[in-house]
């Protein structure tokens, strides 16, 4: 009996062990594809990244910047206190997407352009992404949108 | 007055659950009786405050009370009164008070039922469900008053969310609380049975009910979240892999782990360290997925407006719980005694390995989840990890685990037959590679994900029927006998088999809309025509229309397929000017084999409109399967139903 339980416990721990081993490659895997940066654009204008690598880019929708393109893309400025840069995003806006709210845009950089193939929508008009909030704290002048007790 | 009766009550229950601890504590020492049976009406007591003050809220909101704060943020006058009711926990102080009222309705629950568990036991369970209740009664009188006044009540309130406005939504929130306040109750018992050192067959048999209970509610929960966002949102997604979806799901995966180790641990006496392990980490989860969603420490699409004190607060009730849970756990779990011996291939076996996957899974959920606090603490970068890492980590172990499925129920208990298994599986096995390899030579393109994913789940639904039509002997006897038999199969059979049945619905509905979705996005002027795979869609106009609070624009498509109009469908574009917001509804013309799903966008000028078009294949088998998984659970908790008073009481160990 007690050997039986002992090779039971082998048996489990040679399995759990592979498991783990599985997972561990899949999540180095995972990480190399899943991952992107949030840059604000500053940030980007300073160190300009590949345009093969997709990011982040997050800050306040400038204001009087969108413009519908006519063939469904929509082009709008998104900065910081410091500088923006041009995004243009082919697709339908979330609905709390405008011009003085924050937003954050998944893509890539080309030839000076953002590239949006997603904007990140928010559930609640009273919510500030938190690396938005970041960015402008860092800058010093933090518009405390995010933080007013509902 | 009735505000300040419902914030009274809040204090009293709060002073209930202090009395409850003390009572219980020193009964439970001395060995006193009386002592004891008041702990346990204590529970009903503090349920009765805690709903009275979640009544006098809800009152608040009903007559737009905009003398507090939280109703003047939330509501508005002009708002149906479904969604006054909603906005009770469309917003962080509510939604904590629906927590505790949960809480302490499981408390409650346990207090009347279950007469079989011995008084000083049930005691027991209660005084630490009763300190979780303590700690977020506190909690919330303290960080996040919902009877905070205001001094000038301004005439009308500031509205909910649109967004929010809807009944998907309005049900969502409490059945997930149902859910993960449930697993309280679990954790309740593995500290109670820790404490008094039985964790047993009858153990098992106590906490089983619960654990189903909290896991068809938070199956449901999760559907409906992933189903709202699906309609709502207006993109079409159903599940984004986001931390507060990763939040409730989490959970979800450790506590089907738990559903299937408790079965072990009632019907072999074994895996009790496992399972005590897995209540605590299903509810130290379900705590990890508040402070997840109350602290906003993670940029997510459902936060709310945070406010740091009180993350750090909920912080310390999750170190407070899981450590000290797990405390107990080092210094008490050696007392509980090893189990019995079983053969490698035996269902022990296949429960343990399906127990492996599900808790590896949710750890490469949670490590992805993580990742960016980890980053950024550490190196200061801000990082997001998407979903490539999600879908890359975490499907291989669902793929191991639904090959594993109908083998696992194929086994024998402790001792099986592995050749017996796979040979009695060799048809569903044939059938499942057969249709592969079929949608494989019609489906354009080599891309394996949905040839393999039909596969599994045909292999799923085959096999779980197989094994069923094998137990009552379907082919080896006359029909007529086996129909009888299959009648008179305990009902927590039909319960396992239809929540395999849901899973493998499920599987077909992500396999399909993974493959094969078909998305366009363009500019229509009214009147053009234009095509998406078979299905030829029109803009015949765009409308201007209104509602109770809200002004909308509607488009209206007509659909045809082979020459005949399938549906006329009318996506809206609303303004709600009170919150200054616009959303857009998707028109959606549902179907069991593909929906079609429309989203109105931008007017691009000059009767132009920017159209987002999609055609989703076998959708609604992601939720249907979600449904029939927890119509399973419900059968099973069925069956446990009249037990829980017929059993007559057993004496403490």
């Amino acid at each position: 009996m007690k050997n039986l339980r002992k090779k039971g416990r082998i048996q489990l721990l040679v399995v759990s062990a592979i498991l783990l081993i599985i997972a561990s490659v899949l999540i180095g895997y995972g990480f190399r594809e899943g991952i992107s940066y949030f840059r604000n654009p500053t940030q980007v204008l300073a160190d300009m990244p590949g345009p093969d690598e997709t990011f982040r880019v997050g800050g306040l929708v400038q204001p009087n910047s969108i413009q519908k393109n006519g063939d469904g893309s929509i082009g709008f400025e998104i900065g910081d206190l410091e500088s923006s840069i041009g995004v243009v995003y082919t697709g339908i806006l979330p609905d709390l997407f405008a011009e003085g709210q924050g937003a954050i845009a998944l893509g890539n950089y080309v030839n000076g352009v953002f590239e949006a193939t997603e904007i990140l929508a928010k559930h609640d008009e009273k919510y500030m992404p938190k690396e938005i909030a970041d960015t402008l704290r860092e800058q010093g002048l933090f518009k405390p949108v995010g933080e007013t007790s509902q | 007055m009735i505000t300040e009766i419902g914030h009274l009550s809040l204090i009293l229950a709060l002073l209930v659950s202090v009395l409850q601890i003390g009572v219980v504590g020193v009964g439970y020492a001395k060995n006193i009786f009386n002592w004891l049976y008041a702990g346990t009406l204590m529970a009903v007591v503090q349920f009765g405050f805690i709903g009275i003050s979640f009544l006098s809220i809800t009152w608040a909101f009903v007559n737009s009370d905009f003398s507090l704060t939280l109703v003047t943020n939330n509501s508005h006058t002009l708002k149906p009164l479904l969604y006054k009711i909603s906005g009770v926990w469309g917003n962080h102080e509510g939604s904590m008070l629906l927590w505790v009222l949960v809480l302490s309705f499981f408390g409650f629950l346990l207090a009347v039922l279950q007469r079989q568990i011995p008084l000083k036991f049930k005691a027991l369970v209660l005084f630490f469900q009763s300190a979780i209740t303590l700690a977020f009664l506190s909690f919330i009188l303290f960080t996040s008053n919902p009877f905070a006044r205001l001094e000038f009540p301004p005439f009308n309130g500031y509205d909910l969310n649109p967004l929010l406005q809807d009944p998907g939504l309005a049900f969502h929130p409490p059945l997930l609380y149902l859910g993960y306040v449930g697993l309280s109750i679990s954790f309740s018992f593995a500290l109670a049975g820790l404490a008094n050192g039985s964790i047993n067959s009858a153990w098992a048999s106590w906490v089983r009910p619960w654990t189903l209970l909290s896991w068809v509610c938070l199956t449901l929960g999760i559907a409906l979240g992933s189903w709202w966002a699906y309609y709502e949102l207006g993109w079409g997604g159903w599940w984004f892999w986001d931390p507060v979806e990763n939040a409730s799901f989490m959970p979800w995966l450790i506590t089907t782990a738990l559903l299937h180790s408790t079965l072990v641990l009632e019907k072999r006496e074994q895996l009790a360290k496992w399972t005590v392990l897995l209540s605590i980490l299903a509810f130290s989860l379900s705590l990890i997925g508040t402070f997840l969603v109350r602290s906003g420490i993670i940029t997510s699409v459902h936060s709310f407006a945070s406010d740091p004190t009180r993350g750090i607060y909920i912080l310390a009730i999750m170190f407070l719980f899981t450590g000290g849970a797990l405390v107990l756990y080092l210094l008490l779990g050696k007392k509980i005694r090893g189990g019995r011996v079983f053969s490698f291939w035996s269902r022990e076996s296949a429960l343990i390995s399906n127990n492996l996957l599900l808790v590896i899974s949710a750890m490469v959920v949670f490590i992805g989840t993580f990742w960016p606090l980890i980053i950024e603490t550490i190196q200061g970068d801000k990082i997001s990890v998407g979903p490539p890492y999600f879908n890359l980590t975490f499907t291989p172990f669902m793929i191991a685990l639904s090959l594993l499925l109908p083998i696992g129920v194929s086994l024998a208990w402790k001792r099986g037959n592995i050749a017996r298994a796979l040979k009695s599986l060799i048809a569903p096995a044939i059938l499942a590679l057969v249709l592969a390899i079929l949608i494989l030579s019609l489906q354009t393109g080599m891309r394996m994900l949905g040839p393999v994913g039909l596969m599994l789940a045909v292999w799923v639904i085959l096999g779980t029927l197989w094994e069923l039509a094998g137990k009552v002997g379907i082919g080896k006897h006359p029909l007529g006998k086996s129909l009888r038999w299959l009648k008179l199969l305990p009902r927590t059979e039909y319960g396992k088999s239809m929540a395999h049945l849901g899973f493998g619905f499920t599987i077909i509905g992500i396999a399909s809309i993974t493959s094969w979705e078909l998305e366009d996005i363009r500019v229509v002027r009214i009147g053009d025509v234009y095509q998406v795979g078979s299905y030829e869609f029109q803009l015949l106009d765009v409308k201007e229309t209104g509602g109770p609070n809200y002004f909308a624009q509607v488009g209206e498509f007509e659909v045809i397929h082979d020459n005949s109009q399938v549906a006329v469908m009318l996506p809206e574009k609303r303004v709600y000017p009170v919150a200054n917001s616009t959303t857009t509804e998707a028109a959606i013309d549902m179907g069991l084999l593909r929906d079609l799903y429309i989203v109105l966008g931008d007017f691009q000028g000059e009767d132009a409109w920017a159209v987002r078009t999609y055609i989703k294949p076998m959708v609604n088998w992601i939720w249907i399967g979600a449904f029939v998984m927890a119509l399973g659970g419900c059968i099973s908790l069925s069956s446990r139903l009249p037990v829980l008073q017929k059993r007559k009481p057993r004496k403490a160990s």
